[in-house]
């Protein structure tokens, strides 16, 4: 029995088709990227509202390193299919056949590689004006300082000292050939609201975020999902089946998950009540050191 | 080191509905902190996040890391750093942008935006106060009221922000003093009066040992009102939906030849099926048939609701209209008076074309007269002619076309506007219309019965604007006689404006500065218009140095009806030449703002006749224009 929606999970919903709607009437060439995660799946459930009756009016788009988990890539499959909606997926072919991974080439390089070049790739190539991401300021001290429209150069740089002012919903979209504007619809939202939405909405999401026996190593203190037999274990370390989720999904090697025996969205949500850890926790390539995601954002990753 | 312990909430075995039923849902309240530099805003909110359990353990784990390596309160934890997000922040232990924040309690989601206390960041307070409910300002209980204070004041004032607390921080400092705290209370209210916050509530507070930010201090047993959180928790927001429908248009959604809606967020009122409604711009009316979403119709849409209506009839809507009831409009005009923050380094000119955008409208617009600057920290007016950085003036504006509007004070989201610069697309200036000019309203155009064509056709030719601009020196006024004089030959009728001879007539009040420049492009820009009007091919001569006035002149005539030719005359080239002896004098300085040497030249970026004067003689060049004259049609016959 889902609960009803709160006032301020009703605001924020407005705030997100608003700029949804913002987009598509003052760019010619939108894509939402599309990142198969809970936040994805809650922009995309906005965007289905934002532009109803029709569908819509742009496509989506997915950076695909090769290494997401199967029942990720199972679950886009099945969304896109559901909802009769456009999906490009971009894979960076040139990294790909150097056959870089996270394995060999240390989570930094890989992901500069196989998520930044390959987005890079992805928005020329499509030749977007403006991409839509779901990243929320909640999540990460730089990113409680970007702007909901963030003006990106033509290179894909973002410049933090630099950010234009952003004054009430009066967003400035105008960009001159070549640059490109990122748009975070999410901005306002925080873990609990996305959590809080997804029940009061029953938005579905990939079963990885449930818990389930899964075969998992323990590394680092944290446990890796062995997902497909590319896996490769250190000396000593055995797979052992174990009863976890995940709160956050990305690349399977990179991604931990913790233990856990929330089975139902009530489950999960009242997991959220108890946790004593941030859901980053669970990205091991924001750890390389404090300060790290501004570093990859002036890059151009999303 | 400090041992901390996030706090967690208590769950056993409630259903998480349950944890979310919150014993008063009253929504989101969105506030901003500001003070002066080291006032300790950072700090506070770093109390509010810490002490609403927001942090999580690996969080704290990185406070503490870095606390160690950054922090400024020697062995303890610094809640500062939570916020302080931006590498260069860390380091300098200053905040440089806006930030934005967010917790709960049980009662409400809070939005807080952190903003720079530091003067040259001024733009970055009005951008966390134009969405902001409330403002924090903090005042460091040793400093009392400072200039600063009153700035911020003045800003949230500005930007119709209803509510303020007046958090007197580091009170701890001073013994927990109580006449420390109401000699600056004090202080605020003598002044408080011309700033109109509907409410003011001052608080004693130490944010690094959180007196009286969640729970009643120990320390202050003589302060009897709310505690922060408290107060933030309960405040009560004017709700919009006792005004009139204000419904601006922002997409028209038709995906089929079936349906056709228009999709928007309802800024102020509510709507119902069956409601008559107009278009404020026009006056046309229809009724409201269905408020469509996704989740079904709905029976009303209330304000910040985002829907999509459909009407019982066709008429003309698009993209920046705005509905209204019949029996009570917004006004509608082409001249406004608003309130400017300036947030770009470049200065405002009175008489550049800007791009304007309030609601969903986005147009052309220009400042026609500065008013007045505002002493932010007296509200003093001054007078000035131009606005820099951070500067607050009062100005009239003209717009390229009427719009509808409320004044801000009655409503935010239809009086609310933003300049945009037309080449660098950057976002130079936020705005509050007051009031509407009546002016433009009243002077209706008179429609003629001898037009444009009428007068061209006797004429035989095309009527346009040759406009020459280049570097003082190039060849402009030589190069444009010439072409005059081979037209004059052929029978066609023209006339020259010349850079110089103008400046003896019509613009001797104008001098050399930006402004002033500004001005005396979009006198010669209306007087050309006015030639064009007459069938004439009219060529202008002038330095005309930046991009922005020649677009300006250009949008004044319809397509095709302005030639912007480039004369390339590289600065060295033209120094050397120097006929009048200008740049001999610029150098020794005797003259200042000289085109090229103290004042910039912005070459066209596709001008539609680039002259090379270093390749071809003024001769060959002259013909070169009649050529491109000939080529494209303008001299039939």
């Amino acid at each position: 029995m889902a609960p009803p929606v709160q006032s301020h999970l009703r605001r924020l919903e407005a705030e997100a088709i608003f700029i949804m709607r913002e987009v598509v009437a003052n760019f010619d060439n939108p894509v939402m990227l599309y990142s198969i995660g809970k936040d994805s799946s809650v922009m995309l459930h906005l965007a289905m509202k934002a532009f109803y009756p029709a569908k819509p009016p742009f496509s989506l788009l997915h950076v695909d390193t090769t290494w997401k988990f199967r029942e990720m890539i199972a679950f886009r499959d099945e969304t896109v299919r559901r909802l009769g909606l456009d999906l490009r997926v971009h894979t960076n072919l040139e990294g790909k056949a150097a056959g870089v991974n996270p394995f060999d080439h240390g989570s930094s390089n890989y992901t500069q590689i196989m998520k930044t070049e390959a987005l890079k790739q992805a928005l020329d190539t499509g030749g977007y004006d403006a991409a839509f991401g779901g990243a929320r300021r909640d999540e990460e001290k730089s990113r409680a300082k970007e702007r909901i429209f963030s003006f990106r150069s033509a290179n894909h740089g973002w410049d933090p000292k630099n950010q234009r002012p952003e004054l009430w919903s009066l967003y400035n979209t105008r960009i001159r050939p070549g640059e490109t504007i990122r748009v975070f619809p999410l901005s306002n939202w925080t873990e609990l609201d996305i959590w809080q939405y997804i029940l009061a909405e029953q938005i579905p999401i990939v079963p990885l975020y449930f818990s389930a026996e899964r075969p998992v190593v323990e590394r680092n203190g944290q446990w890796i999902m062995a997902d497909d037999a590319r896996m490769r274990f250190l000396p000593g370390e055995v797979p052992q089946m174990r009863r976890v989720r995940f709160r956050t999904l990305g690349c399977y090697p990179l991604t931990a998950a913790v233990e856990s025996d929330a089975e139902t969205l009530d489950d999960i949500v009242r997991e959220m009540f108890l946790a004593t850890t941030s859901e980053r926790q669970g990205r091991l390539i924001d750890h390389d050191e404090s300060g790290s995601m501004e570093k990859k954002k002036r890059e151009g990753y999303f | 080191m400090t041992e901390i312990v996030s706090p967690r909430p208590v769950v056993d075995g409630h259903p998480a509905s349950e944890l979310f039923a919150r014993k008063d849902d009253k929504g989101i309240l969105r506030f901003l902190t500001c003070g002066s530099v080291d006032d300790g805003k950072s700090t506070l909110i770093g109390r509010l996040l810490y002490d609403t359990k927001r942090l999580f353990d690996d969080q704290i784990a990185t406070l503490e890391k870095d606390s160690r390596k950054f922090g400024t309160v020697g062995d303890d934890i610094d809640l500062a750093l939570l916020v302080d997000g931006l590498e260069a922040e860390r380091e300098q232990g200053i905040t440089i942008d806006v930030a934005y924040r967010f917790f709960a309690t049980e009662k409400r989601k809070f939005i807080v935006a952190d903003t720079p206390g530091h003067e040259q960041y001024t733009r970055n307070m009005a951008t966390g106060a134009s969405t902001a409910d409330l403002a924090v300002l903090l005042i460091d209980a040793r400093k009392g009221i400072l200039t600063q204070t009153r700035r911020h004041a003045t800003i949230a004032s500005l930007l119709g922000i209803r509510h303020v607390v007046l958090a007197v921080n580091k009170i701890d400092l001073m013994g927990y003093d109580r006449d420390v705290f109401e000699r600056i209370v004090g202080e605020f209210d003598a002044e408080a009066e011309h700033y109109g916050f509907a409410t003011r509530v001052a608080i004693p507070l130490s944010a690094r040992f959180g007196d009286n930010v969640i729970g009643q201090s120990p320390n202050m047993t003589w302060y009897q009102g709310p505690t922060l959180i408290e107060h933030l928790e309960g405040l009560e927001l004017e709700p919009g939906v006792d005004r009139p429908l204000r419904f601006p248009v922002q997409w028209v959604n038709r995906p089929d030849l079936t349906f056709r809606g228009y999709a928007g967020t309802v800024a102020s009122g509510a709507v119902h099926p069956g409601d008559t409604v107009v278009v404020a711009r026009s006056g046309q009316p229809a009724r409201v048939e269905r408020i469509v979403t996704y989740d079904g119709d709905l029976s009303a849409a209330e304000t910040d609701d985002a829907v999509t209506l459909t009407l019982d009839r066709e008429i003309d809507i698009s993209r920046g209209d705005v509905l209204v009831p019949a029996d009570a409009r917004p006004e509608v005009s082409d001249q406004v008076a608003a309130h400017l923050i300036w947030m770009a380094e470049e200065p405002m000119l009175p008489g550049r074309p800007y791009l304007l955008k309030l609601g969903t409208r986005t147009i052309g617009a220009a400042v026609t007269e500065l008013k007045h600057l505002v002493e932010a920290d007296t509200l003093k007016p001054l007078a000035a002619k131009t606005l820099g950085l951070n500067d607050i003036g009062f100005a009239n504006l003209s717009l390229a076309e009427p719009v509808a509007f409320d004044p801000y004070d009655d409503n935010h989201a239809t009086g609310a506007f933003i300049l945009i610069d037309r080449f660098t697309n950057q976002t130079v200036a936020a705005g509050m219309v007051r009031f509407g000019l009546r002016r433009a309203t009243n002077i209706h155009r008179q429609v003629l019965d001898i037009d444009k064509a009428s007068r061209a056709g006797a004429k035989g030719q095309r009527p346009s604007i040759l406009w020459f601009t280049g570097l003082s020196g190039a060849g402009k006024s030589t190069i444009a006689n010439m072409v005059e004089k081979k037209l004059h030959l052929m029978g066609r009728h023209t006339y020259l404006l010349d850079g110089d001879n103008v400046r003896h007539g019509l613009n001797r009040d104008l001098g050399f500065t930006d402004a002033d420049r500004v001005e005396n492009i979009r006198r010669v820009a209306e007087t050309a218009k006015l030639f064009v009007d007459a069938g004439l091919i009219v060529l202008v001569s002038f330095i005309s140095p930046f991009r922005s006035e020649r677009q300006m002149a250009r949008d004044l005539v319809e397509d095709g009806e302005f030639i912007e030719i480039f004369v390339d005359t590289p600065l060295a080239v033209a120094e050397e030449r120097d006929v009048k002896g200008l740049y001999k004098k610029a150098r020794e300085g005797q003259i200042k703002n000289f085109t090229g040497i103290d004042s910039p030249y912005e070459p066209p970026m596709a001008a539609d006749i680039h002259l090379d004067t270093t390749a071809h003689d003024s001769e060959a060049l002259a013909d070169q224009i009649v050529d491109y004259l000939i080529g494209n049609g303008y001299l039939p016959g």
